[in-house]
């Protein structure tokens, strides 16, 4: 994967897969302190002290633990090649918590990629999921939630053309201007 | 369809759609699902999704609902998508890329003819 956006859609569908109903997403980007970071929190199944340990050793995480798989020890290689690191915390029936930082000028930094897509793609595709994302560039924030918009259609699928076309371009829109700010 | 611009919009939206719906109940609901695990996300699947997604805007379908799950377990096929119209039998496609999903979505979705050179199994 080339781009952090799809690394972020792929841990954020091990979130779904714990049966999270809430999951929020934060990426923050710092250019004082050169950070890019990016936490994904749910309140899904969560994970004892042994399965937390195997998630991230890609030397123990196997294919008998399909429902994880390379996914996360792979990001985690990408973020300590950047002076990163990847860190999760996880409470059986409370939820987990991951952290992903990278060095935001670092050569090696996989670019963000496509973030307001994959947001979409969460947002239509899991759509009993409560979505919550924040994106912040040196202190310009862009903030998405999706209950007010799901509580205004009720039972009308998030997949109709014109509701497709909003979230596309309130996503776009809203990404577009945190990085023009942090440009500035 | 005038365009959606804020949470009043979207109310009148919702009202439109349920008269939509009443008038086409019959023809029963369209399921699409595309598998995002991390093999379909590194195959390529969030841009199959995005394409369905556009067809679904630039064509104005109505009705279709559009799903995402895990791994699906056929790795070295994905993206798969698979379709579901009414009662009809669900209908697995596999490497499904923009260009086969646009097809999917015209010849299956829309014209109702299953698209055999992408079909897995059905």
């Amino acid at each position: 994967m080339r781009e952090l956006a799809l690394h972020l859609l792929d841990i954020a569908h091990n979130s779904v897969s714990a049966g999270a109903r809430n999951i929020t997403i934060t990426i923050i980007e710092d250019s004082q302190v050169d950070r890019l970071s990016m936490t994904v929190e749910d309140d899904g199944v969560g994970m004892d002290a042994l399965t937390l340990q195997r998630v991230t050793d890609p030397f123990v995480t196997s294919r008998t633990t399909r429902s994880v798989g390379l996914g996360i020890p792979l990001l985690k290689a990408a973020a300590e090649a950047c002076n990163g690191d990847l860190t999760i915390q996880s409470k059986p029936g409370v939820g987990t918590r991951i952290d992903v930082v990278f060095q935001r000028s670092h050569i090696d930094r996989m670019p963000l990629g496509n973030l307001a897509e994959t947001i979409l793609t969460l947002v239509v595709g899991c759509p009993e999921i409560h979505w919550v994302f924040r994106y912040q560039v040196d202190g310009e924030t862009f903030e998405f939630d999706d209950a007010p918009i799901k509580e205004e259609l009720k039972d009308i699928p998030l997949t109709e053309p014109a509701i497709i076309a909003y979230l596309r371009e309130t996503l776009e829109k809203g990404v577009a201007r945190v990085q023009q700010a942090g440009q500035s | 369809m005038d365009k959606v611009k804020s949470l009043e919009d979207l109310k009148r939206l919702r009202e439109e759609a349920l008269e939509k719906r009443r008038v086409k109940t019959a023809s029963g609901e369209v399921q699409i699902v595309v598998g995002m695990g991390t093999v379909g996300i590194a195959a390529g699947a969030r841009e199959t999704l995005k394409a369905i997604l556009d067809y679904i805007e630039k064509e104005n379908l109505s009705g279709i609902v559009v799903r995402q799950t895990g791994n699906i377990g056929l790795d070295s096929f994905e993206p798969i998508v698979q379709v579901i119209k009414g009662d009809q039998p669900k209908v697995t496609y596999g490497r499904v890329h923009p260009d086969a999903a646009r097809r999917i979505m015209k010849e299956h979705v829309v014209g109702g003819q299953i698209v055999k050179d992408y079909v897995i199994e059905s």
